[in-house]
């Protein structure tokens, strides 16, 4: 059947699909690998990986919520020598696409990470986390300040020919904003949505269920914010968008194709069905049969306003 | 590890807020040992969105069993469960038990529902003595579904000794003096962490099977850390443990 051309560009970035794995979502790859064909996945995005490990945030960490989840996990990982010395060999052996998540606290940790994973040639790309919303210094407070975002952006692009995507907090009051500062500096692509800010609370002890008290939302409960998000930025900058928020079919995909995603990013379906990833691009494969699509780049911003 | 759709054979009420699903699934059944747990999806829409996660309690040839309290949203819809309906299984998951090694006598210790894993370790041990202490808040709280040779404690004395369950070990405890025992126990924290301490101070070999809310059920999510013994480490309550020895993690 299949002549149907399922390859996206982001940048210089070419690939096979559009379904990428979110990065938080999939550790490093070796769990998951036992549920899925990593290698028809369009890309993997690695856990946030920092400078130095990180234990990450205590106990309660995760809580769920209508059609949703908050998390609070604080960038736990393994840090930047552990990563590049374990990690990267067994992503090596998957023959997907492999993009690094990198998450700071200080512009030039950003700037040392990139510039370390440059060198190595399994990695692709870069994803920059400015927008963690579950650690103290760096993550949030960078993604809210569109000069951070922007001399983020500059300075990573100085130290790597790969291309470069920010990833954006929806936790701002226009995204749209933030895409172009990007696209200004010379990123690549954007990523949005990261998780919006939420709570939980126990009525009878009066207790946020997350030790950090407020965690991000994830899940379907946030697809429509992230649609408008995606839908923003595509009308108002000219730059890729990986589309990321409660996608849990193939149908939710198709929705953010058509409002601006060139590509787009499953997080919390994995931990529900790891085998989510392919059952999407099959999905994927027969709407565009069914359409008459033979180019699934074509989807992207087609909407009709 | 795998997903499996699986065929409900019956769900029975044991206690008043005590239910026991019965699924048949031959290769769930052959895979999983006394300890482990699997993550339950108990409906086939999102709602609710994540799996739940729940010790296999018992094995029977080709059927699995599940124990639980209904307490919630997932667990009510479980509760209602008929013959034939499917639900989706991510089994077997985290490290069970290790019961094969050298002592007498196995004390299983569970607080309330914490009594869930021990029917099919029950099932599973061979030439061993077994001693099963179950404590509960009063007799409605308690089952002896699945053990055998069962001493019940409960807070208002409604059944068996009053007092909790690890004060019902250590009045128990002369009673072992001349066996080697090893511990298996479940349930809530401070029950864990009062057992935990007395295994600890008296050097007794003890296994405790944790819990925490986690999304995955296999390490992909990170959200369900326990201290580890070692300074600065948390260990993953579903890849690392749900049991772990006594000595290697704080609670």
């Amino acid at each position: 059947m299949s002549n149907i051309d399922l390859s996206v560009k982001i940048g210089s970035l070419i690939l096979k699909n559009p379904l990428m794995l979110a990065s938080g979502t999939v550790g490093y790859g070796n769990e998951i690998s036992n549920f899925t064909d990593l290698s028809k996945i369009g890309a993997i995005v690695t856990k946030s990986v920092s400078l130095k490990p990180r234990k990450g945030n205590p106990p309660q960490r995760i809580v769920e919520t209508p059609s949703g989840m908050l998390n609070a996990i604080g960038l736990a990982n393994v840090g930047l020598e552990e990563f590049i010395k374990t990690k990267i060999p067994f992503l090596k052996e998957v023959d997907s696409t492999l993009i690094c998540n990198i998450a700071a606290s200080s512009i030039e940790e950003y700037v040392e990470c990139t510039k370390t994973l440059d060198g190595e040639e399994t990695v692709k790309a870069f994803e920059i986390n400015v927008s963690c919303p579950n650690v103290k210094e760096g993550g949030l407070i960078f993604g809210n300040d569109i000069i951070s975002v922007g001399k983020i952006t500059e300075k990573v692009r100085a130290v790597t020919n790969k291309p470069v995507i920010i990833k954006l907090s929806p936790n701002v009051s226009a995204i749209s904003d933030f895409a172009k500062v990007v696209k200004d500096e010379g990123g690549d692509a954007v990523s949005a949505i990261n998780t919006l800010i939420g709570t939980s609370f126990d009525i009878y002890k009066r207790t946020p269920k997350i030790k950090n008290i407020t965690g991000g939302l994830s899940g379907p409960a946030i697809k429509p914010v992230a649609l408008a998000k995606v839908l923003e930025i595509s009308r108002k900058v000219d730059i890729p968008i990986i589309g990321i928020g409660g996608i849990m079919n193939w149908k939710d995909a198709v929705e953010f194709m058509i409002v601006g995603a060139t590509a787009f990013q499953i997080g919390t379906v994995n931990f529900i069905n790891p085998n989510a990833g392919i059952e999407i691009i099959d999905g994927l494969k027969s709407y565009c049969e069914q359409m008459n699509i033979s180019k699934i780049s074509e989807l992207t911003a087609s909407y009709q306003l | 590890m795998f997903t499996s759709k699986v065929p409900v054979e019956s769900v029975e009420k044991i206690q008043e807020n005590i239910f026991i699903l019965k699924a048949f699934s031959p290769q769930i059944a052959s895979a999983i040992k006394p300890g482990q747990f699997c993550n339950l999806k108990v409906s086939e829409t999102d709602f609710p969105l994540l799996r739940r996660p729940f010790s296999i309690s018992d094995v029977d040839g080709d059927y699995i069993s599940f124990m639980f309290n209904k307490h919630g949203e997932g667990t009510r819809i479980l509760s209602e469960k008929r013959n034939g309906d499917v639900i989706d299984i991510l089994a077997p998951l985290g490290n069970g038990f290790t019961y094969e090694d050298d002592y007498d006598t196995a004390v299983m210790i569970g607080g309330g529902l914490g009594a869930a894993p021990f029917p099919f370790l029950t099932r599973r041990l061979k030439n061993k003595k077994i001693v099963t202490l179950i404590g509960g808040r009063n007799e409605k709280d308690v089952t002896d579904w699945g053990l055998k040779n069962v001493f019940y404690s409960t807070d208002d004395g409604s059944i068996g000794f009053k007092g909790n369950v690890v004060e019902l070990l250590i009045s128990k405890f002369n009673d072992f003096k001349d066996s080697e025992i090893k511990i298996f126990s479940c349930g809530p924290t401070p029950m864990l962490k009062a057992l935990q301490k007395f295994t600890v101070d008296n050097n007794i070999k003890c296994e405790i099977s944790t819990e925490c809310s986690m999304a995955c059920g296999f390490g992909i999510c990170q959200g369900c850390p326990i201290d580890s013994a070692e300074k600065d480490k948390y260990y993953l309550v579903c890849k690392d443990g749900p049991v772990f020895d006594a000595e290697a993690i704080v609670l």
